[in-house]
């Protein structure tokens, strides 16, 4: 067929290393305009370390308030404000945005492709995402003020009882749901049909695997999303009667959509967290992945259990019993898969040459950390001891051991690991220590005493509690602070790493595998124009 | 493997329509936003004329983009795997609409099969009648509501059973446009693509009317009528919107057909602009089923 240069960059050989004629556009409207991948899963990266700074700054603020009981710092209806848009701008904001960035960087690196399969749209999915959330955070300062009905806008309080900003959260959701589903697509196309020759499903990298099963998830449950904060806006503005029992709905009905969407949903932050981890554990373990296609099997399973489990968040709300059975033996199933996971990533490590680089110390405690947090989401599977932990600060710990010391560590992990590849330098060994460490140790502190005050019965989303939780809210709200303060220095690592240090070789991890490390240090503006072969 | 030359996979240059997109959707829904949160009040404001103007910017933006998107394809630059992509993008897309009907199918049979009755006191719920409200009996449709408003069953006959067929011919006709296409039969794909715009306008036409006669004084049927209302209007409601939307495709498609675009073999939009028909066609079927007839 025809080799013409029909791409509008010099159709050289990747070997050759074509950033000599690398014509980077200039400017703002490099950023603006750009349709390269690279660009856009740096941009993603950016914005998604903006808001977890963001979102981080209402959780300092939380954590002040709740430092010592009764109300100091802002009043109740402020707190609840804080709250909702916390979880809103972490979900949406911080880790979703992330892991895209990491698709757009890696996924055409991995397979060979010379960039996502739809490049313009690539750019729209993105650009949308700030205007999105600066109309969510500007509800901060309108007279009515941020929602503040938690980020899992339970109907009545989002419809009866919601306040004079919801119909801009609702078109702001709708934003951030329009580019998940472009951004989606767009991974589920550029790995269907970008792959390099030879490269079969089953020889992918198991990171492609879970970014491909994400994606997947993504597109079957983000237009559900949209669906209930439209019925939900209808209900408050238009006089549907969906949520309300007086008109002849049910506002268990809201929980049930919502968490259709909301239980895959948490497995969208944490499936591509398992593929980093895959990729990392061996190239510091210096052997082959343990299990790779039981990895694969796993993960589907997973995604497929995910659609299944949802009215486990409703154990007390009200449920047939045979509901609150089905769902929570279904939910107890995924223990299993996951299982494997964790089985394989130590086994991975058995007998392996070690080293421990910050990459392989953010999974390593992403393994250990994460596993506490499932095993807490078994306890909270069962749906007799459900109805004592449902709403405590217990279920705060669970979720944010699986998303912070999960999510968030695979997300440092992944940084550290491929930021050679993206700047072309080696970043502060010592200064990433830190980071790791400080985190580690204030992470613990900020999440595990609130185990003991969920299981104490601390209810959650309340901006005072009684005299007996004082201690370990004090000791919960210094270790935040910490951790808040922890994630400078991973800013200070990665600008200095921008700005040069030591030249990062093509490979500078010697058990790293995959094609991305074929590319030089930084990996040139174009790859792959020509796909590689794949044996 | 045999050395084998791949064809190259056309990477676009920088573009601008993205942002003007994204400027748009901003407009939109600030737009949207602040007009929806003063429509049960006094207060007017700037809101609808701010989404206005976002519509109109998703328009400029769209004729922008698809003219590249256009010019790049009759200038040849696409191979066989960027129609593939644009082929597996657009299914997803659909894929992604059925889940958002199934959203509105869910609440619908959540309502019908669980809360109406529920209500009403069954399964363990006896409480619930007896106490909130021991004057309602539970049915479907749901023609009186808990708090008691009334209202009446649009029937499956008449308009909506013509409109059943209407939709049904147009994916027929739709069907016929296509083999016409592949013979390369240009007349003959003419007259059936413009059949199927004329049965989708005419759908849309006897839509409108059947909402009037629903909000007649005769009906009372609202979308503030209870669940019934409800999900009757936000079910037909969004399937109606689709209708528009893949006429509007149709359209599109048929004129480039006058200009002399696609042939049997590079025919990517007309054959998405038909499988989005042939979507929206499947989902009134399920519609006329669930919400008219059962």
């Amino acid at each position: 067929m025809t080799t013409d240069t029909l791409t509008e960059q010099p159709s050289a050989d990747h070997d050759s290393h074509d950033d000599h004629h690398d014509h980077k556009p200039t400017g703002i409207k490099r950023w603006l305009y750009t349709t390269n991948h690279k660009d856009i899963g740096t941009l993603y990266l950016w914005f998604s370390f903006i808001m977890l700074l963001t979102g981080g700054a209402l959780a300092m603020v939380i954590r002040a308030e709740l430092f010592q009981p009764g109300l100091q710092i802002v009043e109740p209806d402020f707190f609840n404000q804080l709250t909702t848009v916390h979880g809103l701008i972490m979900v949406f904001g911080a880790i979703m945005p992330a892991f895209t960035g990491f698709a757009n960087w890696m996924l055409p690196m991995m397979i060979g492709a010379p960039d996502m399969a739809l490049p313009r749209m690539n750019n729209w999915s993105f650009w949308i995402l700030p205007f999105a959330f600066a109309i969510l955070l500007s509800s901060f300062f309108m007279e009515s003020g941020a929602p503040n009905f938690g980020w899992t806008f339970y109907a009545p309080l989002s419809t009866t009882y919601s306040n004079g900003s919801t119909a801009f959260f609702v078109f702001a959701v709708h934003i951030m749901g329009i580019s998940s589903i472009m951004g989606a697509i767009n991974i589920v196309v550029t790995i269907m049909n970008m792959r390099a020759p030879g490269m079969t499903y089953m020889k992918m990298p198991l990171f492609v695997w879970t970014f491909f099963i994400t994606a997947y998830l993504l597109i079957a449950v983000m237009p559900v999303l949209a669906g209930v904060v439209t019925m939900l806006l209808t209900d408050t503005y238009f006089g549907t009667s969906f949520f309300d029992a007086a008109g002849g709905g049910d506002p268990v009905m809201f929980q049930h959509i919502f968490w259709f969407f909301g239980h895959p949903e948490v497995y969208i932050m944490i499936l591509p967290a398992f593929g980093i981890v895959s990729t990392i554990i061996p190239a510091f373990a210096r052997k082959k992945l343990f299990g790779y296609a039981s990895m694969v099997y796993a993960t589907s399973s997973i995604a497929l259990l995910s659609f299944i489990v949802w009215a486990h968040h409703m154990f007390t709300t009200g449920m047939p019993l045979a509901g609150e059975l089905f769902f929570m033996y279904c939910t107890m199933l995924i223990a299993v898969p996951t299982g494997v996971k964790v089985f394989n990533w130590v086994a991975t490590m058995w007998r392996g040459s070690l080293s421990f680089e910050t990459p392989m110390l953010f999974s390593l405690a992403f393994v250990i950390l994460f596993t506490i947090g499932g095993f807490s989401g078994l306890m909270l599977a069962m749906t007799p001891v459900d109805f004592q932990y449902h709403d405590t600060y217990f279920v705060v710990a669970h979720f944010h051991y699986v998303l912070v010391t999960g999510s968030l560590f695979s997300i440092y992990a992944g940084a550290y690991y491929w930021l050679p590849k993206w700047t072309g330098n080696m970043y502060s060994d010592s200064l990433s220590k830190w980071h790791f460490w400080c985190s580690l140790i204030s992470v613990n502190l900020l999440f595990f005493p609130m185990h003991f005050l969920g299981l104490a019965g601390m209810p959650r989303r309340i901006p005072d509690y009684a005299l007996q939780f004082a201690d370990f809210n004090k000791w919960v709200s210094i270790g935040g602070f910490a951790f808040g303060l922890s994630q400078l220095i991973f800013l200070a690592v990665v600008i200095k790493c921008i700005k040069g240090g030591e030249k990062a070789e093509a490979k500078p991890w010697d058990g790293a595998e995959g094609l991305e490390w074929t590319v030089a240090s930084p990996a040139p503006y174009h790859t792959f124009s020509t796909p590689p072969k794949v044996d | 493997m045999t050395t084998k030359e791949y064809e190259s996979y056309y990477v676009p240059a920088q573009s601008h329509w993205p942002i003007v997109g994204a400027v748009a959707l901003f407009l939109i829904a600030i737009g949207a936003g602040s007009y929806v949160s003063t429509i049960n009040t006094e207060e007017s404001g700037i809101g609808g004329y701010l989404l206005i103007a976002g519509i109109c910017l998703v328009v400029y933006m769209l004729y922008g983009w698809f003219s590249n998107v256009i010019n790049e394809s009759m200038a040849g630059k696409y191979s066989h795997q960027m129609d593939n992509s644009f082929r597996q993008g657009m299914s997803w897309f659909i894929f992604s609409e059925v889940m958002f009907f199934a959203a509105f199918f869910g609440a619908l049979f959540y309502a019908r099969m669980l809360s109406v009755p529920w209500l009403g006191g069954a399964g363990s719920n006896e409480m619930t009648g007896a106490v909130l409200w021991p004057e309602f009996t539970a049915a479907w449709p749901l023609l009186k509501t808990p708090d008691g408003t009334e209202t009446t069953q649009m029937g499956w006959y008449g308009l909506p059973l013509i409109n059943t067929i209407l939709l049904l011919t147009s994916s027929v006709t739709a069907h016929f446009a296509h083999s016409a296409l592949e013979k390369d039969n240009r007349s003959g794909l003419k007259l059936w693509l413009g059949l199927t715009i004329l049965l989708g306008i005419v759908f849309l036409f006897f839509q409108v009317q059947e909402y009037a006669h629903g909000y007649s004084d005769e009906m009372k049927l609202y979308m503030t009528s209870g669940i019934y209302g409800s999900t009757f209007y936000l079910l037909t409601g969004f399937h109606g919107m689709h209708v528009t939307l893949g006429t509007i495709m149709l359209i599109i498609v048929f004129l480039r057909v006058l200009k002399g675009h696609f042939t049997s073999t590079n025919a990517f939009a007309f054959e998405a602009a038909s499988w989005y028909w042939h979507f929206v066609d499947v989902v009134w079927v399920f519609l006329f089923v669930f919400v008219y007839i059962i």
